[in-house]
């Protein structure tokens, strides 16, 4: 998190890209771009990419790991070595670990895992381009995979980050504002439920900058949602 | 985890018909797409049949090795990706990612297509690093072919960014109007052995029952540059000496191909 | 309260999308009551009569269950029975006693089906996560090498037809023997090779259709009569 930039961030309500402070970057988003995979999507975020492959219910490995009543969750995040600004060593860092592991209980919440008892499902999602959102991008593109694979949900799982750069709340952070951070609230949303089931924070936030960044998210959710249920409306012939 | 039938395969091979209808020297439909991936200095998509693949060049600057003080460094990486293939598993480099990056390495080093020297910045003190990882979208067989072709697209469409030579820092996010110069286009052709038919371009399906396989890398003039064998069987020096020709002529057209992006 | 119906009949939902809300809706296959409300867990198509709403689901993933007919490969086998591999992760196996109608030495066992044949099997139970399938009815038995084609598990009743009308035309117009694994995989066997092919695509177009009317009538076309 660095200190302001030498360039104002956003001048008259309008931010370096032209959007205002609660507008979300462009979305696209397929679904079936992994014939070998039980599920998959593609999902974008400005430039920021999100390939989310998911394979299951299958058995588990090793057994012991097994739960009896439910299925068990895994999630394997990476940013491919050519996704960021400086080439990032292949294999999984701390970050990226972390990330897989907030990620399983933000999906899990939204599977209906009593379904498939005794089962493993593994959520594969790799950024092949990183420009601040990477983990939101990741969330949507695995909770479309999960879709895609006729895994039962209670909900989508939509996901966004809002933050702080120039002293001024604003969703969906690209990498110039994301350089100059001040705060990143990254944050994930069953969007008919309305129920939370990521939040992470870093930065510095008043209780009313805090309240201000949450009802932007909250407020784009259904936006995504809708992304998302195009892609899965659009694409719903064989996908081999 | 898709169920194949092993001996009806391989009759169908002594017919010289395969499952998806192609002839035995057939390649599957390419599909290229270049610069698709803005972070990355140089990037190229290829589809070979199903099998998709993403290659992205990266450039960094660091000293050059003692022993060649005046030639930049390359490297190539590339992996099995669980999220390719449900039989990949997850964890460190399998030895089959490795042989990946490196046969594929191999065939665009040994091809002499960069010139290192082109990559010097000052002798024995800076010179340019490329790095090309290679991660496969979807595998359905073959991931040395359509890695070459996509590494060389990668390395063909990328810019060098900016280096200020004085604080010796690079600008990852600036891009330059100047590429690396490439001579030579390096094709690898990879070929199954079932039986006693040699099959171009295999599929998964084709690459489970194959007895082993034959990377073979050629240049322009039709020299080979690569080679690698894998897989169990032996060949025979006749097979091998058929195998070559085979490369070589079916190197031509894909050279070809190459050649307009 | 309030009672709503948000969507009709053949309309495709997806996950959490809200169908209907109050009290006297009935959810049905994929649809979930949470509440007032009721929700689809999947991507799926609506079926509406009345106050019933039902979801049926449009990606599904074979799920192995009692009285399935299925196609499966023996990948080994010991002196209980033959393991078979269906083509999706779960242990399947055939047990000796349920290999035939007729007794089955275990010394012969190679005799009815050896390592790498197909087979067609209905599953019949379920022992501690482990499938059970049985040979024994005359419908079932091992068959002799042909060509495979995997397909989505969820096209397999556009395969089979109304009455089998679909299935029993392309037996005919191809003259080649098919068997449909409900594990998602179609079984072609012809002396004449040219005829799988056909199949294969005459498969491919049923796939690929969208439309609901007439479809047996273009495959019909498609294959054009025996060679």
């Amino acid at each position: 998190m660095a200190g302001k930039s030498e360039t104002p961030l956003v001048v008259k309500g309008k931010r370096i890209d032209g959007r205002k402070a609660n507008e979300l970057r462009k979305m696209t988003a397929e679904v079936g771009v992994i014939p070998k995979a039980d599920g998959s999507a593609k999902f974008s975020m400005g430039e920021t990419v999100a390939i989310a492959g998911v394979y299951g219910p299958k058995e588990v490995l090793p057994k012991h790991q097994t739960k009896d009543d439910r299925a068990l969750i895994r999630v394997y995040y990476s940013m491919l070595p050519f996704s960021t600004t400086d080439r990032c060593r292949p294999g999984p860092s701390r970050r990226s670990k972390e990330i897989s592991k907030v990620m399983i209980d933000a999906l899990e919440a939204a599977v209906i895992t009593e379904k498939y008892p005794a089962t493993a499902i593994e959520i594969h999602v790799q950024i092949l381009n990183a420009n601040a959102g990477t983990r939101t991008a990741a969330i949507n593109a695995a909770s479309l995979a999960l879709a895609n694979a006729g895994i039962e949900m209670r909900d989508l799982v939509c996901a966004v980050a809002s933050g702080k750069a120039d002293d001024t709340v604003l969703l969906d952070l690209f990498q110039p504002e994301d350089n100059f951070g001040q705060a990143d609230l990254p944050i994930a949303v069953m969007p008919n439920r309305e129920e939370i089931t990521l939040v992470q924070m870093d930065g510095d936030l008043s209780s009313k900058e805090f309240d201000e960044a949450m009802k932007l998210v909250m407020d784009s959710a259904m936006e995504i949602y809708e992304v998302q249920k195009a892609a899965l409306i659009g694409k719903k012939e064989n996908k081999k | 985890m898709s169920l194949v039938n092993t001996e009806f395969i391989k009759e169908s091979l002594n017919n010289n018909v395969r499952s998806d209808g192609r002839k035995l020297d057939d390649y599957r439909n390419i599909e290229i797409e270049t610069g698709i991936i803005t972070q990355a200095n140089g990037s190229a998509r290829v589809k070979l049949g199903k099998t998709e693949v993403v290659a992205g060049v990266k450039f960094s600057v660091g000293k050059p090795y003692p022993d060649t003080a005046d030639q930049g460094m390359f490297m190539v990486n590339g992996e099995l990706s669980p999220i390719s293939n449900p039989n990949y598993r997850s964890g460190p480099p399998s030895p089959e990612s490795i042989e990946l990056s490196r046969v594929v390495d191999r065939a665009i080093r040994e091809s002499k297509t960069v010139n290192f020297e082109d990559l010097c910045i000052e002798e024995g003190e800076a010179a340019w690093m490329l790095s090309v990882d290679i991660y496969p979208m979807n595998s359905d067989g073959n991931l040395f072919d359509a890695g070459v072709i996509a590494a060389l697209l990668a390395i063909k469409n990328a810019k060098f960014p900016e280096y200020d030579e004085k604080t010796g820092k690079v600008a990852h996010e600036t891009r330059t109007k100047k590429g690396v110069k490439l001579q030579n286009v390096p094709v690898m052709v990879t070929i199954a052995k079932v039986g006693n038919k040699l099959l171009i371009d295999p599929t998964f399906e084709e690459e489970s029952i194959m007895e082993s396989r034959l990377n073979i890398a050629t240049i322009d003039n039709g020299n080979i540059c690569a080679m690698q064998k894998g897989g169990v069987t032996p060949v025979t020096n006749e097979e091998l000496k058929n195998a070559v020709k085979l490369a070589t002529n079916k190197g031509k057209e894909l050279r070809k191909l190459l050649n307009k992006y | 309260m309030a009672k709503k119906l948000y969507v009709k009949d053949k309309d495709i939902v997806v996950p959490g999308q809200v169908l209907a809300e109050g009290m006297s809706y009935i959810p049905s296959g994929k649809a979930i009551r949470n509440g007032e409300t009721i929700t689809s867990t999947v991507v799926g198509k609506i079926s509406n009569k009345g106050h019933v709403v039902k979801v049926v689901p449009i990606f599904e993933k074979y799920a192995p269950k009692m009285g399935d007919k299925i196609i499966g490969k023996v990948v080994s086998m010991n002196n209980y029975g033959w393991t078979l591999d269906i083509g999706v992760p779960v242990k399947c196996e055939l047990d000796l006693r349920e290999g035939s109608q007729s007794f089955i030495e275990t010394g012969k066992m190679s005799q009815f089906y050896a390592v790498g044949d197909l087979v067609f099997v209905e599953i019949i139970g379920n022992r501690n996560g482990t499938f059970k399938v049985s040979a024994k009815d005359r419908l079932y038995r091992r068959l002799p090498s042909g060509h495979l084609i995997n397909v989505d598990s969820g096209l397999i009743p556009r395969i089979i037809g109304k009455q089998g009308s679909m299935i029993n035309m392309l037996k005919d117009e191809s003259g080649c023997n098919v068997v449909i694994g409900q594990n998602g995989y179609v079984y072609v066997h012809c002396d004449n090779k040219e005829n799988i092919y056909r199949v294969q695509e005459a498969i491919k177009l049923i796939g690929s259709d969208t439309t609901s009317s007439g479809l047996t009538e273009k495959v019909k076309k498609m294959l054009g009569g025996k060679k």
